[in-house]
């Protein structure tokens, strides 16, 4: 009897400290990239950075003024393409479609391009797209990126509109409303936070995306705001900065990762704080 | 069983012949026929599972939303039938209100919570629509406590008067018929006689049909009270006769709580 216990109470210890040993490799790794990037990013960090344009080769200074520009305007344009498809089609998913073959096709697919390496759809958009109308540009940067973007929303919309109860969706039907005015007032309605979540964090997801962008908007070392050019965009700028042999590069591209994982926390936590309030309602 | 089933001498709001329902394989209802009279209270009795919400459900083909279920036979409401697949849905839910027994506020303002289902059918100017609602929430005895909070969230009242908001609801868009479905099972004591007495109001103006596991709720508030068992109806008739005087055994010993 004794025994058994005793032979208990050491599994669940060693049980218990393989598990904090795994969590702790983790932690070390993940605190290890935030120390290394907050202390070579903010001490990159100055008013240039926002007010100057990426430098030339061997001259001083500069900033990322139009990268941090153009990364804006290429994000809000993704989302703007993938905030509304992402979430017609998670309506169609969860109150039309919920057992047709072509709805359940379409979850396939976007399960699949859920993990798609984001490389094949620069690609994609590569081929399609710049190929065709003659060049780099903005469109194509968020082109590329709501592709990466329409999934992660549309899964969110269908899971949240999941939780809806039945007996909601019932009374909605029962004063005679149609099935979109039940999906897009009232079902929708229910979940609106989870929902603005799914967004955002799609959102977070996209702006530290390189692959698509290098294909597609590519880079602009001057100030434009025209998205049928070739556009500066943060997540490029990084990545071929940080590999120059100049110093004052090398801390651009520290500022400018600092900048990204500033936003994607800023988001994550956003989110969290603003709608903390509701979910316990 | 099917004749002495029916209330010809009241006039009739729906009339239900040769029901028949189905759940995939599964005979949820059997042959069932029926008047249910016009502004009069009809409660259906019966232990769980006997059908009783199941042929509410047909009254306003909810069932229609899962694919699978199915009903046969007729429902004649104004001549027409409304199991016919020609018959709008939505229009019929439009006149055949229905009210569940969990309180479900759409996630909205109080407001709009009524507004809502009027804005479907009727165009009305804002001033005509204040007053619907006002006279929507009057009908459902709720005015005199939300008429100073109509811009708050209609799941910020309390459950008795989320009901009450329900039934208003129900009651706004000018239906014929209100179908309730155990509204008060969710309940404490004093919203469930707030809800009864409510009821008692609306059948001035509307036919009633009720889904209660209560019997002395069915006692109460009905004109008339239908026993259903094992998908069959077993007996129809004056609430009092029903209860004081059954003519069927079942119906008995269900109600003197030998079974069920």
């Amino acid at each position: 009897m004794m025994n058994l216990y005793t032979r208990r109470v050491w599994t669940n210890r060693i049980g218990m400290a393989l598990s904090m040993i795994a969590m702790s490799l983790g932690l070390i790794g993940l605190m290890w990239i935030l120390w290394t990037l907050f202390s070579k990013g903010f001490a990159a960090l100055s008013i240039e950075m926002f007010t100057q344009d990426t430098p030339a080769p061997g001259t001083e200074g500069g900033g990322l003024r139009n990268a941090i520009v153009g990364s804006g305007l290429i994000l809000l344009f993704s989302m703007l393409i993938a905030t509304p498809i992402g979430i017609l089609a998670g309506i169609y998913l969860a109150e039309y479609g919920r057992i047709s073959k072509f709805a359940s096709f379409t979850r396939f697919m976007t399960d699949i391009m859920l993990s798609a390496p984001s490389i094949v759809i620069g690609l994609f958009v590569y081929a399609l797209f710049v190929a065709t109308t003659g060049g780099f540009s903005g469109w194509a940067g968020s082109l590329a990126l709501s592709l990466i973007a329409i999934p992660v929303v549309v899964r969110t919309t269908e899971n949240m509109l999941k939780l809806v109860p039945t007996s909601l969706r019932e009374a909605a039907f029962a004063v005679g409303a149609p099935r979109w005015q039940v999906s897009l007032k009232v079902t929708l309605r229910a979940v609106k936070s989870g929902v603005v979540t799914g967004v955002l964090l799609a959102m977070a997801r996209i702006t530290g995306e390189t692959a698509p962008l290098l294909f597609t908007a590519l880079n602009n070392q001057f100030f434009s705001t025209n998205m049928g050019e070739p556009m500066g965009n943060l997540p490029v700028v990084i990545y071929q900065f940080a590999l120059s042999p100049y110093d004052n590069w090398i801390n651009l591209a520290w500022g400018g990762a600092l900048l990204i994982a500033l936003l994607v926390l800023a988001v994550n936590i956003g989110v969290r704080v603003a709608f903390r309030q509701k979910d316990k309602r | 069983m099917s004749d002495q089933a029916t209330t010809s001498s009241q006039e009739a709001a729906l009339l239900v012949r040769n029901l028949n329902f189905f759940y995939g394989d599964f005979k949820g209802l059997n042959n069932i026929n029926m008047d249910i009279a016009r502004n009069k209270v009809t409660a259906f009795i019966g232990p769980s599972g006997c059908g009783k919400s199941t042929l509410l459900r047909t009254f306003n083909r909810m069932y229609d939303l899962y694919p699978g279920q199915r009903a046969e036979g007729e429902i004649l409401f104004n001549g027409k039938n409304l199991l016919d697949k020609r018959q709008d849905v939505n229009l019929v839910r439009a006149k055949i209100g229905m009210v569940f027994q969990k309180p479900t506020p759409f996630p909205m303002t109080i407001y709009e919570n009524i507004a809502f289902g009027v804005r479907l059918y009727d165009r009305l100017s804002k001033s005509a629509m204040d007053d619907r609602v006002e006279w929507a929430l009057k009908k459902a005895a709720l005015w005199g406590e939300v008429k100073d909070k109509l811009q708050q969230n209609g799941l910020s009242l309390s459950g008795g008067q989320q009901q009450r908001l329900c039934i208003a609801r129900a009651v706004a868009v000018k239906p014929d018929v209100v179908l309730l479905d155990e509204p008060t099972s969710a309940l404490d004591p004093i919203s469930t006689a707030k809800i009864e007495e409510l009821i008692y109001e609306l059948k001035n103006e509307y036919t009633i049909a009720i889904v209660t596991h209560n019997m002395q709720q069915a006692a109460r508030i009905s004109d008339f009270t239908a026993f259903m068992y094992l998908g069959e109806l077993i007996e129809m008739g004056d609430t009092d006769q029903l209860f004081l005087k059954p003519k069927i055994k079942q119906t008995e010993d269900y109600i003197t709580g030998r079974f069920g």
